[in-house]
């Protein structure tokens, strides 16, 4: 553990606003992309679903 | 050759016969010119401190008004389908009108950059640099736009989208010009930068007519 | 040698594709969980701070990885591109597809967490004289060209290959446009801020090869998502499709 504290840990030195700034942007971005990919999977199959009541 | 030839006779033609279509990207950059000027209060120390690199920019601008319209008559009248089925060296007219684009927004704007350049307050000693540069750097710059107009012959509206896809690749030849330009002109080295401008042109002039020659038959089976 | 003229052979076919990456996705999605988790618990909370930068130097962990992968993603693209325009392999067409959005977005972060690095480093959120932050930037407008020339080209086919001639000019183009920015950039500012030259030691290095990993796995991860719902699409009126389809929701 780099830190003696969960307090030092979030303060992360006086640069915690740009460590998480950095973090939170890229993670949620990341996650973003998966669940866009997830979804337009997703409507895929539903349209192929869809195509047989036709 | 015969083709290469009857092909650039041809442009040239009409070039000449629609005048003002060919001095239309000429006068934006004087207009464009004029208007850094103004926008800089005229003020000659400010102008001649971003006079090269001001310049470089307005060509590459200048370059993608006249590349907008190169292919598109010969496109919507089917020339261009003819000249890539019946040409037994199909890429050759193409580069004809490459080089007939060129004369129109490359030497052109070599012959005026000394006038322009003076406009810009630009010192008597940066003058030839900056024709030497030109010379050098606009055939690349010609090369590469016509590979994002073959591309977006088909496409409507493509000129905005023109922009996006051609100015990325004309930041090599923007940073060595303005180098070249400013370092000559000041009295140090500058020379090698011109070697690499001449060496961008050369390699753009080997490899792009077949890019866009590529690039029409993919958008003509588009159309 | 036959072994791959065979597997040449088959890439030739969507739904070989689509049935053989079902057990490699998962396989890259779960290792790009693990690994990331890792990597950025270990790069957060336990990799010793930097004697210099403090601990704003932790951006890297996440920074490093998108500018990696950003790079490596428009390598493979204008490899598809090269594949697409001489054998015509339309598996190709579907690979670009796939890494575009994916490619522009890691890019986009890369620039970002850059940014926000600079920030508390040099004391600025964007240096032009950064050769790194520069050639990435065009590298996004080089996705965002290739992105939008898609969009605007109606026709399936020829939107498929006028990108992907875009996308081999662009490969061509790297090499010269990250060697002008590096000449520029070191021509204004004669000592720059070596940040990736120091010599990290391993403490420091090894959550962000995991990283590095991670953000490699997901991005085969997400292409080949991508690429399985695009055949999907594109194959819907397939025998095969319909086979899947009919086992998927009974009859």
């Amino acid at each position: 553990m780099a830190f003696e504290s969960f307090a030092e840990f979030i303060a992360m030195g006086k640069h915690g606003f740009y460590v998480w700034l950095a973090f939170a942007t890229t993670a949620t971005a990341l996650i973003g992309l998966v669940v866009f990919a997830r979804r337009r999977n997703r409507l895929v199959w539903r349209e192929l679903a869809e195509e047989d009541y036709e | 050759m015969g083709m290469f030839r009857h092909q650039v006779v041809r442009e040239w033609r009409l070039l000449l016969r629609a005048r003002a279509d060919a001095l239309n990207p000429i006068i934006f950059l004087v207009l464009c010119v004029t208007l850094f000027a103004i926008a800089l209060d005229g003020n000659p120390e400010a102008l001649r401190r971003h006079a090269a690199g001001v310049f470089w920019v307005l060509v590459l601008l200048t370059n993608l008004l006249s590349l907008d319209s190169m292919f598109r008559r010969d496109f919507e009248d089917g020339t261009l389908e003819q000249l890539l089925l019946l040409s037994e060296v199909p890429f050759l007219p193409i580069v004809g009108k490459m080089l007939v684009q060129w004369l129109a927004a490359g030497a052109l704007v070599v012959l005026v950059s000394p006038l322009l350049g003076t406009i810009l307050q630009m010192r008597p000693e940066a003058l030839v640099p900056l024709a030497l540069a030109l010379l050098a750097g606009t055939p690349a710059v010609s090369m590469l736009g016509a590979v994002g107009a073959a591309l977006l012959v088909g496409v409507r509206r493509g000129g905005a989208l023109l922009g996006l896809l051609t100015l990325p690749f004309y930041i090599p030849v923007l940073i060595f010009g303005t180098a070249a330009v400013n370092g000559l002109a000041d009295g140090g080295g500058g020379m090698a930068q011109i070697y690499w401008l001449a060496a961008m042109s050369v390699l753009a002039v080997t490899l792009a007519p077949f890019a866009v020659w590529a690039a029409l038959k993919i958008s003509v089976e588009n159309g | 040698m036959s072994w791959i003229k065979r597997l040449w052979h088959r890439l030739g076919s969507p739904r070989w594709f689509y049935e053989m990456m079902q057990p490699w996705q998962t396989g890259f999605g779960f290792a790009a969980l693990v690994l990331l988790l890792i990597g950025t618990v270990w790069g957060l909370a336990f990799a010793p701070a930097d004697y210099q930068q403090g601990n704003s130097f932790r951006i890297i962990y996440a920074h490093v990885p998108m500018v990696v992968l950003a790079q490596s993603a428009y390598m493979m693209l204008g490899a598809a591109g090269l594949v697409l325009l001489v054998w015509r392999m339309k598996l190709a067409d579907v690979a670009m597809v796939a890494i575009v959005p994916v490619g522009a977005t890691v890019t986009a972060l890369g620039l970002f967490s850059g940014a926000v690095w600079g920030r508390p480093t040099w004391g600025t959120w964007w240096e032009w004289t950064d050769a790194r932050l520069v050639s990435t930037l065009v590298l996004l407008f080089l996705y965002l060209g290739v992105y939008a020339l898609r969009e605007a080209i109606p026709r399936a086919e020829s939107a498929g290959r006028a990108c992907a001639l875009l996308a081999v000019v662009g490969l061509v183009n790297i090499p010269i446009i990250k060697y002008s920015v590096e000449w520029w950039t070191t021509l204004h500012q004669g000592a720059t801020f070596t940040v990736t030259k120091m010599a990290m030691p391993l403490e420091m290095a090894a959550p962000l090869i995991v990283n590095v990993l991670g953000a490699y796995c997901l991005f085969g991860y997400l292409v080949i998502l991508n690429m399985r719902t695009e055949i999907l699409r594109r194959e819907r009126d397939t025998q095969w499709v319909g086979a899947l389809r009919e086992a998927q929701h009974g009859i």
